[in-house]
């Protein structure tokens, strides 16, 4: 059939243009194309990923200061001392380091229950059958995620103003006298971690596609054995979501220590009120872009960056324990 | 079925389709409204800038002032207008009347249901009545902040970054996830891990370098250190759509090179047009993400504000202003409206692609 070129009768085919005559085997040819169409990658893995953090992890043993490049001298380990008698409480410390930690990590020790509760919640309302325009309901949960964040955020410290905000002047009308949210040192983290509440759409979305991933006969089953609404969600819903769950902890945790644009903004730059807002990334800006002192602003980045590793790898080898995954997909 | 539950076995009345049907029908109900409720309270602040945005300043400290925007009722009386009060009458009731002459412990009122009657005397001090109120939208604070912004400018300067940004972002990751999907090359597998493990490197651990040389090279205070790093593929951009060409046959590249298409024909009449969805999905993720994106305006636009984004412009407005909660909220709605739009109008391709990916920015 395709052996066409040996008929005797010339049929009117359209065909490509003739093979060029290649010096190179097929093989070679497509590790050729293979490695073009990947090369603006490799180019920019190597100009914007591997040279600069050869560069940075150089600077973060030097004093740079982009002001004065040329006077930068190679301090040894000095960055890292600075780091670690600060986060130790030492003299000659960063003393602002453990600050930035513990802000960062109280953050995150209160925001990813809240988010991850509110977001499961969110997504079993939307899954349910007995839900009247579930598609509506999908879009509006996950609506605020598109609003700039900067926009968001102004809305937000506006919500939570202490007299013109209705967030106090709802809890008024319920006899509550509202703190100053955005002025106080103990209330700026919770106006956060409200903030955050409006950042759960992926989340949500991501949960929506793991329940419906769960197989209905497991709650036929349940039904059979009798198992009420809390055990088929305690033995079912939770031991099916597990990896989905994991998921969304890595990818919440990684992006708090990455938390920035709103803690800018709440805290006017400078961690107001009385540092209540030094997220460890702030802190790192400051050092770099504020003080200038980009050698130890690198030293903080390979911080952040052993941070999130860390995490990452102890959340992997720790979910063997209690995530679940059905055997023989992967 | 019939075998376990035998039609006799239970009583007709609680299995009787109407009863059936009205149980789901308040079950539907009660959970319908349920979630009419969390969402009107999820979404309440939106309500928030809505109405605060369109108050007068005065309205914000205003005693008795309504949740929207409103201004104080008035009536006019020969010729004049006067403010409407809330005034409590003698018998417990009350009336809404116009304040016809102020007087410290005693004002004389119009009353605006019956303006033939003369004016009248009531003892009490004005001060402490509660103004009546009509809506009535201020469009002002718009105004000042569109000046004050300078906000064509911004809207320019966020297109043109964000535009950019996605053209080079797209080309490259489809280039960059087409190798990767298409062809056998040594250690293709070890270049993906590569490519996949940039996903977790926080930008700060590059930043610093990358920051030195722009400056020595003065590409600061210009776009190109926001638009010109998207041309070298993504990963997160190339991993959802080397996934997304994963899925099309490859009987149908190879029925195009049967006919005679070269790889880079293949890529642009065979996966291009099938991989449509994925790539208008990846467009809309890299064009908002960069209409968001905070840090890198920051740092780059410092020295010059004529070429700022909205973020970092709304950002410093709020700066200046944050003792004006109208005008902030008036900029807040300036910011997202285009981003809010878009996604309502193309929410399906967002969604989806989240899912799909199963990653985020």
């Amino acid at each position: 059939m395709t052996a066409a070129s040996g008929s005797a009768t010339p049929r009117i085919v359209e065909l490509g243009p003739p093979p060029r005559p290649s010096r190179f085997s097929l093989a070679t040819r497509e590790h050729l194309s293979g490695f073009l169409y990947i090369s603006p990658w490799i180019v920019g893995f190597f100009l914007f990923t591997f040279a600069p953090m050869i560069a940075s992890l150089v600077l973060s043993f030097t004093d740079f200061d982009p002001r004065s490049p040329g006077s930068t001298t190679f301090i040894g380990l000095a960055n890292y001392q600075r780091m670690a008698a600060g986060i130790l409480g030492l003299n000659g410390g960063d003393p602002l380091i453990g600050e930035a930690l513990f802000v960062t990590i109280r953050f995150a020790a209160l925001l990813i229950p809240i988010t991850l509760l509110f977001a499961l919640g969110v997504a079993m309302l939307v899954n349910s059958t007995l839900l009247a325009g579930r598609n509506i309901f999908r879009t509006l949960f996950y609506m605020p995620m598109q609003i700039p964040i900067v926009a968001s955020t102004l809305i937000w410290i506006g919500m939570l103003n202490a007299s013109t905000g209705w967030f106090n002047q709802i809890l008024g009308a319920l006899g509550v006298s509202g703190p100053d949210w955005i002025n106080s040192v103990t209330w700026v983290g919770p106006s956060l971690v409200l903030m955050g509440l409006w950042g759960i759409g992926n989340m949500m979305l991501i949960f929506l596609a793991g329940l419906q991933g769960i197989p209905t006969e497991l709650y036929d089953a349940c039904k059979v054995d009798g198992a009420g609404r809390w055990a088929s969600f305690r033995n079912v819903t939770l031991p099916m979501l597990s990896p989905v769950l994991f998921y969304n902890v890595i990818i919440t945790l990684i992006g708090t220590f990455q938390y920035f644009t709103q803690a800018y903004i709440i805290g006017n730059g400078r961690g107001d009120p009385d540092n209540a807002t030094l997220f460890f990334n702030l802190h790192l800006y400051r050092e770099g872009w504020a003080f200038y002192s980009m050698g130890y602003a690198s030293a903080l980045a390979w911080l952040l960056f052993a941070i999130v590793l860390g995490l990452t790898v102890f959340l992997f080898r720790s979910a063997g324990s209690w995530v679940y995954e059905a055997g023989g997909d992967r | 079925m019939s075998v376990l539950n035998p039609p006799l076995a239970r009583p007709m009345s609680t299995n009787s389709p109407l009863r059936r049907r009205m149980r789901r029908f308040t079950a539907v109900s009660g959970m319908t409204l349920l979630a009419i409720m969390v969402v009107t309270a999820f979404l309440l602040p939106l309500l928030f800038m809505v109405t605060t945005s369109f108050k007068d300043k005065s309205q914000l400290t205003a005693l008795g002032a309504p949740w929207y925007p409103a201004a104080q009722e008035t009536f006019e009386y020969e010729g004049r207008t006067y403010p409407l009060y809330v005034v409590p009458l003698e018998d417990g009731t009350t009336q809404s009347l116009a304040l016809y002459r102020a007087g410290r412990e005693a004002s004389t009122w119009v009353d605006p249901a019956n303006p033939n009657a003369a004016p009248f005397e009531w003892e009490g001090r004005w001060r402490t009545l509660a103004p009546e109120y009509r809506l009535e939208f201020y469009t002002n604070n718009f105004v000042t902040a569109w000046n004050a912004l300078e906000f064509p400018r911004l809207l320019f300067n966020t297109l043109m970054i964000a535009g950019i940004g996605t053209i080079g972002a797209v080309t490259s990751a489809i280039c960059v996830a087409y190798g990767f999907s298409r062809f056998r090359f040594p250690g293709r597998n070890g270049l993906f891990l590569l490519l996949l493990s940039t996903i977790i490197l926080p930008m700060q651990v590059t930043l610093i370098p990358t920051y030195a040389v722009f400056s020595i090279m003065g590409w600061t205070g210009t776009w190109l250190p926001l638009t010109v790093p998207y041309f070298f593929g993504n990963a997160y951009n190339v991993f959802l759509l080397r996934q997304y060409f994963l899925t099309i046959p490859r009987e149908l590249d190879e029925a195009a090179m049967i006919d005679g298409a070269g790889p880079f024909r293949i890529l642009r009449s065979v996966i291009v047009p099938q991989a449509k969805a994925a790539i208008v999905a990846v467009s809309l993720f890299h064009f908002f993400w960069a209409w968001n994106e905070f840090y890198l305006p920051l740092i780059y636009l410092q020295g010059n504000q004529s070429a700022e984004p909205l973020s970092t412009a709304i950002a410093r407005f709020n700066g200046v202003y944050s003792q004006e909660p109208t005008l902030i909220q008036a900029a807040a709605i300036m910011a997202m409206i285009i981003p809010v739009i878009v996604f309502f109008l193309a929410q399906r391709a967002f969604m989806r692609g989240i899912v799909f990916s199963g990653v985020e920015k």
